[in-house]
C-alpha cells in the first residue's frame, strides 16, 4: 500500500475536480520535515462523492487543504472544470475558489460567533457582488429554509444559540449558497451525536441528488463514508491504498490495510463476533516514513519486496485499484460477503 | 463465524440463565445527581438503579447530555463542586456503602478497588513524570511495596496491557507515547491494584479504529481474566454490542432501556433505542441509504416539564407520555428486560400507539409521523 501512481485516474469530460501527483510537506516543530501527503492523485465526476477514509495522520484533511489551496500543495497540480488553479494568486484564485467551498468538523467555531445567521450565510453572495440586496436575502432565506432551519426565526440568531446539528446546518447552507462546483466535507459528522448524524447525512444527500453536486467527503467512519459515497479512496501514512466503488470496496477488500479497517469496525450487533485486532502497534511517523510500502511495518503479511519497492496503483479487477505487491485478490470466496470474519490473515494480534 | 478466532463473549447467554454464582458488585439505587448552574437546576442524573455482577461488564450508552459521564464520575466520586448528589441515593460498593466512606480515611478503596479509564489519558497521566514512575508510585502506595519490587511490578503491568519493550518504555514520558500507547498505560494504571470494578468512560473514542479494536479487546481479555466487573460507557452502540454482558440506555438523565446485550438487541422495547441503532450507518447497508433519523436533539435537562423525556421526538408518543413520566419497569413475560416506556415496542400497546401515530400524521407530541419513518 502506500503507493504512488495515477492509474486510478478517469480520462472522463465529466471530470470536475482533479488533484494529480499532489505533495503536502512541512516543517515540523523541531524542524524536521514531515511528509503528509505523498503523491496522491484524486479525481471526481460531476454529481459523484469521493470518500476519503483513512486513520489520523493519514493525510486526508491534508488533500483537501491542498485542493482548496488553504495552503496550496509543496508540488500538484489542481485541476478544477478544467482549469489549472494552484498557481493562481490573490483575486484570481479568490474567484476561483467560490467554485470550491467547505465544510469543517467543529461547526461552531466554524461560524463567527458575533454575526447573525442571515449575514453568514449572505456574506459570500455579497463578496461575490453582482447581485442586489433583495436578491441576497432572497437566495439566504430559501437556503435557510433548504437546510431545514426555521426560515422566520433563524436568521436574526447567532451561532451560539444553535446546537452542533444546527450550526452544522448553517455551515452548509452558507456552501451551497454560492452554488459551488465542489463541497469539501472534512469530518462534518464526527462532533455530532448519532441522532444528529444521521440528520446530517441525510441533509448532504439531499443537497448532491438535488443539485449534481460534486463532494469530496472525509471521515474516518467508514460505514459514514460508505453511506454518502458513490467512489471510496483509501488513505495510509500519506499514500493512496486502495480506490474502488463505495459498495465494494469494505466487502471484498483487496488491500490488506483496507481489510483491517474492515474487520475493526464495531457492529452494533452480539451476534457477529467479535475478533482478535486486525492490525498491531501504531502508525508509524510521517517524519521518517518507512521505505517501499508504508503499511508494510504493521502488515499481517508482509514480505521483503514490500520494504524494497514501493508498489504502484494498479486495476486488479474492473473499477478497482490497489497498492499492493500481494493483493488479496484470490483469497476471498465470493459466496461469502462476511469478509470480516475469515480466519486468515489475522496473524499477530496483541491482545 | 468460526469461534476458535473470536474473543466474543461465548459465554454470554450462559450468564443470563444464572447458572454462574451471581455476586453483586455494585448496586446503584435511584442516583440522583444535579447541578446548580446559571441557568438553572441541571439534572443530570434523575433517579438510576444498576447492578452489576461480579465478571461482568455493563455497557451504559447514551448521546451527549443523557447523563452516562455523570453517573461514572458519582461512583468515582469526582464530580465538580457545583454537583449535588441528593439525599437517597446509595451506591454500593462490594457491600460497602460509599456515601458512608470517608475518602480521606479510606485510601486504598479508590483506585484499588474501583478505578476508572477516562477518554483522555492525559487526564490521569501527569506530562512531568515517566510512565514506569507514576505506575510504580502508584504500587508503592498502594500495595506498600518496596522500590525494587514496585519497578519489576510495573514493567510487567506494561507488558500485560501490551506494550512492546515495556523495560525501555518504563522511562518514557507521556509525550513520548502515541494515544492508544498513553490509552494502555492509564489501563496498566487502572488494573495496578486489581480492582473489583473499573469503569471505562468512552476509552476508545479518540483512538483510531483499528487502535480502538486493540484497546477494548485488551480490557475484555484483562477483565476476564482477573474476573473484574466492568462498567463500558460508551455513545456507541457498536463498541458494547460485542461486549458488553448487559446495556443501560440512557436518555436524559434516566435508565430508558436495560436488558442483557442479546436480549436487547434482539426486542427493543423502548423506541429510543430503536431509534438510536437504526440511526447508526452500517459498513453491511448499501451505500446511498437513507437513514432514519431522530428528528429534533437531546434535551438540555433544566427544570423538565412532566412526561417522558423523549417524548417530543418519539413517534410512539401518546397523551399520557405528555403528563406522567414512565417508570422503568421489567415485562412479566422477560423479567430481566426493563423498559421505561408506557407503550413499549413489541406490544400490543405500542404497536397500537404507533399505527393511532402513522393514521393521524403526527404523535400527540405535534412531531411530523410518516410510515416511512417508523420501523
Amino acid at each position: 500500500m502506500a503507493g504512488s501512481g495515477t492509474a486510478h485516474l478517469r480520462e472522463d469530460a465529466d471530470v470536475v475536480l482533479r488533484a494529480k501527483n499532489l505533495y503536502v510537506e512541512y516543517e515540523g516543530r523541531g524542524g524536521e520535515r514531515v511528509f503528509a501527503v505523498s503523491d496522491v492523485s484524486i479525481d471526481a465526476l460531476r454529481g459523484e462523492t469521493v470518500g476519503l477514509v483513512g486513520e489520523s495522520g493519514c493525510g486526508k484533511s491534508s488533500v483537501a487543504r491542498a485542493i482548496m489551496q488553504l495552503p496550496p500543495p509543496t508540488s500538484g497540480t489542481v485541476e478544477l472544470a478544467g482549469e489549472r488553479i494552484e498557481r493562481l494568486r490573490g483575486s484570481a484564485l479568490r474567484k476561483k475558489r467560490r467554485q470550491l467551498q467547505m465544510i469543517f468538523q467543529d461547526p461552531i467555531s466554524s461560524l463567527n460567533p458575533s454575526h447573525r445567521v442571515k449575514d453568514i450565510i449572505a456574506e459570500g453572495l455579497r463578496i461575490q457582488g453582482g447581485l442586489s440586496n433583495d436578491e441576497v436575502s432572497a437566495r439566504t432565506s430559501a437556503m435557510i429554509e433548504r437546510v431545514g432551519l426555521d426560515p422566520r426565526r433563524a436568521p436574526q440568531r447567532r451561532p451560539h444559540e444553535f446546537s452542533g446539528g444546527q450550526c452544522q446546518r448553517i455551515s452548509i447552507a452558507r456552501a451551497m449558497v454560492l452554488d459551488p462546483e465542489v463541497l469539501i466535507c472534512d469530518e462534518p459528522v464526527s462532533a455530532l451525536d448519532v441522532s444528529v448524524q444521521a440528520q446530517i447525512l441525510n441533509l448532504l444527500r439531499e443537497m448532491k441528488e438535488r443539485y449534481q453536486l460534486t463532494m469530496l467527503f472525509i471521515a474516518h467512519d467508514l460505514a459514514v463514508v460508505k453511506n454518502l459515497s458513490d467512489r471510496i479512496v483509501v488513505m495510509y501514512l500519506g499514500k493512496i491504498c486502495e480506490v474502488g466503488s463505495s459498495d465494494e470496496l469494505f466487502e471484498r477488500p483487496t488491500h490488506p490495510y483496507t481489510r483491517a479497517l474492515a474487520q475493526s469496525i464495531p457492529e452494533p450487533d452480539p451476534d457477529v463476533p467479535v475478533g482478535p485486532a486486525a492490525l498491531t502497534g501504531d502508525l508509524p511517523s510521517p517524519i521518517d516514513p518507512p521505505s517501499g510500502c508504508r503499511f508494510r511495518t504493521r502488515c499481517p503479511i508482509a514480505q521483503d519486496r514490500c520494504a524494497a519497492e514501493e508498489p504502484a496503483i494498479r486495476e486488479v479487477s474492473p473499477g478497482r485499484y490497489t497498492a499492493c505487491h500481494f493483493p488479496l485478490v484470490e483469497s476471498e470466496s465470493p459466496e461469502s460477503p462476511e469478509s470480516r470474519e475469515s480466519p486468515e490473515l489475522r496473524a499477530g494480534e496483541t491482545v | 463465524m468460526t469461534m476458535q478466532t473470536t474473543v466474543g463473549r461465548g459465554s454470554n447467554e450462559g450468564n443470563q440463565v444464572g447458572e454462574r454464582m451471581t455476586r453483586e458488585v455494585l448496586q446503584v439505587d435511584n442516583l440522583r445527581v444535579w447541578f446548580h448552574t446559571p441557568a438553572g437546576l441541571v439534572r443530570a442524573v434523575d433517579g438510576v438503579d444498576l447492578r452489576v455482577n461480579q465478571g461482568e461488564t455493563l455497557g451504559i450508552v447514551g448521546e451527549s447530555g443523557s447523563g452516562k459521564s455523570v453517573m461514572a464520575r458519582a461512583i468515582m466520586k469526582i464530580l465538580p463542586p457545583n454537583a449535588e448528589v441528593l439525599e437517597g441515593s446509595r451506591i454500593v460498593l462490594d457491600g460497602r456503602d460509599l456515601a458512608r466512606v470517608n475518602p480521606k480515611k479510606e485510601k486504598h478503596l479508590w483506585g484499588v478497588d474501583l478505578a476508572m479509564v477516562f477518554q483522555d489519558p492525559m487526564t490521569s497521566l501527569t506530562p512531568v513524570m515517566t510512565v514506569g514512575r507514576q505506575l510504580s508510585e502508584t504500587l508503592r502506595y498502594h500495595k506498600k511495596l518496596g522500590r525494587v519490587a514496585a519497578r519489576a511490578e510495573a514493567v510487567d503491568l506494561l507488558r500485560r496491557v501490551g506494550i512492546p519493550e515495556p523495560a525501555k518504555r518504563y522511562n518514557y514520558y507521556p509525550h513520548n507515547l502515541s494515544g492508544g500507547m498513553r490509552q494502555r498505560v492509564t489501563i496498566a494504571l487502572a488494573i495496578s491494584c486489581s480492582p473489583k470494578l473499573l469503569i471505562a468512560d468512552e476509552p476508545t473514542t479518540a483512538l483510531d479504529v483499528t487502535v480502538q479494536h486493540q484497546i477494548l479487546n485488551l480490557l475484555q481479555s484483562l477483565q476476564e481474566s482477573a474476573s473484574m466487573s466492568m462498567i463500558l460507557v460508551t455513545h456507541d452502540l457498536g463498541v458494547v454490542a460485542g461486549r458488553a454482558d448487559h446495556i443501560a440506555v440512557m436518555y436524559a438523565g434516566r435508565v430508558v432501556e436495560r436488558a442483557p446485550t442479546r436480549q436487547l438487541f434482539a426486542h427493543m422495547r423502548h423506541p429510543y433505542t430503536r431509534a438510536l441503532i437504526d440511526a447508526i450507518p452500517r459498513v453491511g447497508m448499501p451505500s446511498q441509504a437513507r437513514l432514519a433519523s431522530i428528528p429534533g436533539r437531546p434535551p438540555v435537562i433544566i427544570d423538565p416539564p412532566p412526561g417522558c423525556s423523549f417524548a417530543p421526538r418519539c413517534p410512539s408518543a401518546q397523551e399520557r407520555c405528555l403528563k406522567e413520566t414512565p417508570k422503568l419497569e421489567s415485562g412479566t413475560d422477560s423479567p430481566g428486560h426493563g423498559t421505561a416506556c408506557f407503550f413499549p415496542l413489541g406490544t400490543a400497546a405500542g404497536d397500537e400507539a404507533r399505527r393511532r401515530n402513522v393514521e393521524a400524521g403526527t404523535t400527540a407530541a405535534g412531531a411530523p409521523v410518516s410510515p416511512a419513518t417508523v420501523v
